[in-house]
């Protein structure tokens, strides 16, 4: 701005104070993350002692093996990602079956329709009889139960259809009837290539409801073929059940201990990095998405 | 064409007339949508009709239908079993807590955030407090099993470090609510602030240069300005956390849950899967599950009401 007026004493105190301030909060939020990585490659002893502070001690990733080696693991490993995968897919196309036709306005009965989802963010069955619903349609311990419960998000819906009505010029869509296009020619073709950012929004609100489903898998799952890794990690992080076979057979006992220990923080950081990882990219969506429900929400 | 004139907007049409010409010429939107109504009918409201076995006294052999009525015999039951208060108090307890500490704490920050210069700060400021929101309930769970294990977890060698003595957090009852408040704290503040951040982003830049012009220092501009354009923001928010007070989310409470603990950790939900559930006593737990959901809505709606009538922010 053209009139820059020097900083006051006060301003100058409050500036001082708030950066130190913010500091001290972004260490208490990255030190215990920060913490798990280097306990995850240090000697478990040392750990256990208090003598990883800062920086690992007794470099090994001996922990890591153990990881990748455990079929449990692995297992749920490979379940997660085909459940997320096959999951966002399955939100993202419903979702945009949905707001597409509510978005416009001379879909008749957008009203109604809307006001039938909207209810159910504020009213459910519960869990029994849903429970009683799953079984009867055969979800139980099926892997689609992890898939088709939360197909369409009722407030991602409202994203998307708020995105779709005040991002997207209506004059495009007219322009498209103008040229012969169908109702679903303009979504494939003018609707969708216009939505990336929103997609993206989409892609990462349910693709981490996904990574992180514990509480259909809990309920509705008891296959050990096709439990998912939120689950292995409650074994072994806090039931702790899984412990004698974590450590190999023929250690003894405190260093069986010992070796579960460390697979605890090696686990946490294998089954969070990917998630962690991608986040910061789709970061500078965030924003617009919460921006779009704040104003249509 | 038709499909031109309605898109268009071109004719004037009574609604009946309208509501014609949308079903015939927008007959392609409505079975794009056809899935997932089937879905909300199937996922959602089947369920709903489902809470009717609340009332009844429900075997899977006769079916919702079928079984017979017993009016409020479960709720009774409920409302008398020595739980009843126990569970109550351990819900509105955790929640209560949670919304008096854990509220103001994203405004807060949401604030600090704004009043940083430096862009790069700020950016990274941003990226470090979202990150622990992407961790799943279980592996929050489990980095506080392993922080507050007795005598070996980070916390307890600090505190063994200033002298003090071990404390096993984790089969302590009194120390359930302050764990779960404020590792939810620690994880969730980032997140919750994003939508401040967006509300502090839409406030006019003028009225700072006017204040600036005035005189007003940085702190009589946040008090003053900044604070008054988070109000209508913030008061949504309340109203949503207010009307969720009896939703206490089960995962977290589930796995921080133990034999130990249980007398501070049990609440409605927990209480629900494991009469209903792992007991399979259907028409009880429904009976208690629909309790706490009427509850919930109560609440949302007189909350609602209240700001309506003492402001004019409100969610309906």
């Amino acid at each position: 701005m053209s009139c820059r007026i020097k900083k006051s004493k006060s301003d100058v105190v409050f500036d001082i104070i708030n950066y130190s301030l913010l500091t001290l909060v972004l260490i208490i939020v990255l030190y215990p993350l920060w913490f798990v990585v280097i306990a995850s490659f240090s000697d478990p002893l040392s750990v256990l002692r208090g003598e990883v502070w800062l920086i690992p001690k007794g470099f090994s990733v001996d922990a890591y093996k153990e990881v990748f080696a455990n079929k449990d693991i692995m297992v749920g490993y490979k379940n997660t990602c085909i459940y997320t995968i096959l999951g966002t897919a399955v939100n993202l196309i419903m979702t945009i079956m949905a707001a597409y036709p509510l978005s416009r306005k001379d879909f008749y009965g957008r009203g109604t329709i809307m006001a039938l989802f909207t209810f159910t963010m504020f009213f459910g069955g519960g869990l029994i009889p849903t429970y009683l619903v799953y079984d009867k349609i055969g979800l139980i311990n099926n892997i689609w139960v992890m898939i088709l419960p939360g197909a369409v998000g009722v407030y991602n819906l409202i994203l998307m259809k708020s995105f779709f009505e005040s991002s997207i010029p209506y004059e495009l869509q007219e322009a498209a009837v103008i040229d012969g296009c169908n109702n679903l020619q303009i979504l494939s073709k003018v609707i969708i290539p216009l939505s990336k950012p929103i997609i993206a929004v989409m892609v990462i609100f349910y693709g981490v409801a996904h990574w992180n489903e514990f509480f259909n898998a809990l309920i509705y799952i008891s296959d050990r073929k096709k439990i998912p890794l939120q689950l292995v990690l409650r074994e072994i992080l806090i039931t702790q059940s899984k412990l004698g076979d974590m450590a190999g057979m023929d250690s003894s006992v405190a260093q069986k201990q010992l070796n579960a220990e460390r697979i605890k923080y090696a686990v946490i950081i294998v089954s969070s990095l990917p998630v962690l990882c991608l986040y910061p990219f789709l970061q500078k969506y965030f924003m617009k998405g919460v921006m779009i429900g704040a104003i249509k929400g | 064409m038709d499909s031109q004139n309605v898109l268009l907007g071109r004719k004037q049409h009574t609604k009946r007339d309208k509501s014609a010409k949308s079903l015939k010429n927008n007959w392609d939107l409505y079975l794009l949508i056809l899935p997932v109504l089937i879905y909300f009918i199937i996922f959602c409201y089947w369920p709903m009709y489902g809470v009717l076995i609340a009332f009844k006294d429900f075997n899977p052999v006769q079916g919702v239908m079928g079984s017979p009525w017993v009016g409020f015999k479960h709720f009774i039951n409920f409302f008398k079993s020595p739980y009843f208060l126990q569970l109550l108090s351990n819900t509105l307890g955790i929640s209560i807590y949670q919304l008096i500490v854990g509220f103001p704490a994203p405004i807060i920050l949401a604030l600090m955030m704004n009043e940083i210069g430096n862009k790069f700060f700020k950016k990274s400021a941003q990226t470090i407090t979202y990150a622990p929101h992407f961790i799943s309930t279980v592996v929050m769970v489990g980095m506080l099993t392993v922080f507050l294990a007795p005598d070996t977890g980070l916390i307890n060698l600090i505190i063994k470090a200033f002298g003090g003595e071990s404390i096993p957090f984790l089969i302590r009852p009194e120390w359930f609510k302050t764990i779960y408040v404020f590792s939810d704290i620690w994880q969730s503040t980032g997140w919750s602030s994003i939508i401040y951040m967006a509300a502090l982003s839409n406030i006019d830049q003028e009225m700072y240069e006017a204040a600036t012009v005035d005189g007003a220092n940085k702190w009589a501009k946040l008090r003053y300005i900044t604070l008054p354009c988070l109000i209508p923001t913030a008061i949504i928010l309340l109203i949503l956390n207010v009307g969720s007070l009896m939703g206490v989310g089960f995962e977290k409470v589930f796995l921080m849950q133990n034999d130990l603990n249980m007398e501070a950790s049990d609440v409605i939900s927990t209480y629900v899967y494991r009469r209903g559930i792992q007991g399979a006593q259907y028409s009880f737990s429904a009976a208690v599950g629909l309790f706490n959901s009427v509850v919930n809505s109560i609440l949302l709606v007189t909350v609602n009401k209240i700001c309506k009538k003492a402001g004019d922010t409100s969610l309906w």
